[in-house]
């Protein structure tokens, strides 16, 4: 039982660190849909440090799906159709909102931002309503 | 070296990911499955990654600038307009149909391969498309 909160509690703590690392020697805000945005706009050096952030993350997954593979199960049989839209979606709305989970939802709710904790209701209220549908739909 | 820092701090956020289970899309749809059997592991990764940025920005941004660049870079935009609401409401309806969003995403490269592929190739394609219809 208190495994369920503190291993979830220090997953965070060291999200939230990486997040101080990258304020603290770059003085950027750690949000991932701002990533891929400058890894795509930006040119020369701005593109080649989201890059290697991306990188890291990649490489993280990777180290551990060598040394603790267990930990990384993937989900099988997920409709690709759903996938697709969905990624399109999260696409779309991050453009438009300049930010997802980690931008709005961890850094500016953190530094107290009205416009990240607008946005962080708005978005998990939407989820929620999109997990609503897809069981709807799913128990037709 | 800047680019070497930017590499490491991606791997803790990435390994953050992987220890708070975030890399798993059913733990995010469990979440906001408020109707059904909900999982509030989610509520405490990001509770341990607020408090921890809460507690960490106002220090380091006591600092004159960052250790390697010239200037910290905060959005200063306090708007809460349509384009905000909206856009957010879209990246939820995305998130949740899927369970995914960026960071996630990337972690499963690795290990869910094709899903991953998927979810980014479109999610790049949305941005494309937004920034087309967008006057911004």
């Amino acid at each position: 039982m208190l495994h369920e909160i503190i291993i979830p509690l220090l997953g965070g703590v060291t999200i939230g660190l990486s997040a101080l690392l990258l304020m603290l020697f770059k003085g950027r805000i750690a949000g991932i849909s701002g990533m891929f945005k400058g890894l795509i706009w930006e040119q020369g050096y701005e593109r080649y440090w989201r890059m290697m952030f991306i990188l890291g993350i990649i490489v993280s997954s990777l180290f551990i799906k060598l040394i603790f593979p267990s930990q990384l199960i993937a989900r099988e049989g997920f409709s690709l159709v759903i996938l697709a839209v969905s990624g399109l979606l999260v696409g779309i709305g991050t453009y438009l909102s300049n930010g997802c989970t980690s931008g709005h939802g961890v850094c500016g709710t953190a530094r107290l931002s009205v416009r990240s904790i607008a946005a962080t209701v708005t978005f998990i209220t939407f989820g929620a309503l999109a997990v609503f549908i897809v069981n709807q739909v799913a128990s037709l | 070296m800047k680019l070497l820092v930017s590499f490491i701090t991606g791997l803790i956020f990435g390994l953050g990911l992987i220890i708070s289970g975030m890399t798993n899309p059913e733990k995010v749809i469990g979440f906001l499955d408020w109707f059904g059997e909900w999982d509030p592991t989610l509520l405490y990764v990001m509770v341990g990654a607020v408090i921890t940025v809460g507690i960490g920005y106002p220090l380091i941004l006591k600092n004159e600038q960052p250790i390697l660049d010239s200037k910290f870079q905060i959005p200063s935009n306090s708007l809460i307009n349509r384009r905000l609401l909206v856009g957010s409401a879209i990246f939820g309806l995305g998130w949740g149909s899927s369970g995914y969003c960026p960071g996630p995403a990337l972690a499963n490269l690795s290990y869910n391969s094709i899903d991953a592929a998927v979810f980014i190739l479109f999610m790049i394609g949305g941005f494309q498309i937004a920034k087309l219809f967008s006057t911004e």
